[in-house]
């Protein structure tokens, strides 16, 4: 059999995040309007590696996704050995609006799935003036830990056995087997503490639940599509968030989890590419 | 039906080299009955049928039958297709040591998984 290439590229991005100085991996396939990717809790951008392989998305549509610092091939700043990473909203907002300025992209969509659902409604509140529309996959304003985040980063236990092991019920029964587990190896393969970093923000400082309805999707169209066996963002909690809010859409995805995009991109693009086209008739 | 457990897991070579350094026993409890489980280095060795007077475990898990009965189903709905989703809806509870548990998560959740209706893993 013959090599074959992806039509996907990727770059190492040199920018300041929070005032310290970053190595991000980048990567991108398509041309047309930016559609900007953010990566679940622990993962990283390789979740998005169907989007970019499908004509349909990619024909009209760059798809770009980088991987957080600490995640997939992005570095850790400089100084990481010594300190407990916590992601707060103020540094996930102004981490995502630097790549957008590095890459001098006029007024994305953004989509983010999870912690990136979630940030994705911060974005669809405080900065909707820099998106052309907001995507939320498996979006909610609050999610309460069900389990003891400790044990995500303690030397008697795998942390990446551990975080593929919490979420392999969060993938959707009709995931094939392939990509189930090309989802769950990524979490197999987080860096020390990340996992539990990131949840920090989801679990803690990102909560929203009290600013969520001052969203205006006059300013910026909001569209949230969740999977039906999600239940760490149960599709009731996706619901309340599009109900507390004049003009939002929601669709629940039949058989899907926590990662449409990755689990099951067949599946998923029958949803997103409806809602693609949608903003792109606005 | 839990003591198909042993013959299950013990038949799946894949499953006990995961749990090839797991010995422990634990206590699973479904409605008022409870069964202890011995493993050994990933095979399981015992399955007991309570009552016990002092039944020593690791850690516990403990849920409802009408629970279990979902979890069991050959396609569960959601939020009863895995341990956690139960953990998530506090209608399973875990107690005790479970460093144990953590660590070898995904094994118990494949052992568990093999009493479903088919038998397959989840």
């Amino acid at each position: 059999m013959s090599a074959k290439f992806e039509p996907i590229i990727g770059r190492y991005m040199h920018l300041d995040l929070s005032g310290r100085a970053h190595r991000l991996y980048v990567e991108e396939a398509g041309a047309g309007t930016s559609l900007l990717c953010l990566h679940t809790a622990g993962a990283d951008g390789r979740q998005y590696r169907g989007l970019m392989n499908d004509p349909r998305i990619t024909r009209n549509h760059r798809v770009i996704a980088f991987d957080m610092p600490r995640h997939g091939k992005s570095s850790p700043p400089s100084g990481w050995h010594d300190e407990e990473y916590q992601l707060t909203s103020l540094q996930y907002t102004a981490m995502i609006l630097a790549v957008i300025d590095a890459l001098a992209l006029e007024k994305p969509i953004v989509m983010g799935c999870s912690i990136g659902g979630r940030i994705a409604l911060h974005l669809a509140l405080e900065h909707p003036e820099r998106f052309r529309a907001i995507i939320g996959l498996q979006a909610g304003a609050h999610v309460d830990p069900y389990y003891d985040l400790n044990f995500l980063h303690r030397p008697d236990v795998h942390g990446g056995e551990v975080a593929a092991a919490i979420v392999s019920g969060l993938v959707g029964p009709d995931a094939p087997e392939s990509e189930k587990w090309e989802t769950l190896w990524h979490y197999m393969q987080g860096g020390p503490g990340v996992f539990k970093g990131d949840l920090y923000f989801y679990k803690i400082d990102g909560d929203i639940r009290a600013r969520v309805a001052e969203i205006d999707t006059n300013r910026c169209p909001l569209f949230l599509l969740s999977g039906e066996y999600d239940y760490s963002c149960t599709p009731e909690e996706t619901l309340a968030v599009a109900n507390s809010i004049p003009g939002c859409e929601a669709t629940i995805m039949k058989g899907l989890g926590h990662f449409p995009m990755s689990e099951n991109p067949g599946e998923f693009l029958k949803h997103l590419l409806p809602v693609l086209e949608k903003i792109g008739g606005r | 039906m839990i003591e198909a457990l042993q013959e299950r897991v013990n038949g799946d070579a894949s499953l006990v080299r995961r749990g090839r350094y797991l010995t422990t026993t634990f206590l699973l409890e479904i409605g008022t009955t409870a069964w202890l489980i011995t493993i050994h280095e990933g095979r399981i060795v015992s399955v007991t049928k309570g009552p016990f007077v002092m039944p020593s475990s690791t850690f516990a898990l403990r849920t409802s039958g009408e629970e279990w009965d979902r979890f069991c189903e050959q396609r569960p709905p959601p939020g009863s297709n895995d341990v956690m989703a139960l953990i998530k809806r506090r209608v399973l509870k875990a107690e005790g040591d479970l460093q144990v548990f953590m660590a070898n998560l995904r094994y118990f959740k494949d052992a568990l998984a093999k009493l479903r209706r088919d038998g397959v893993a989840a």
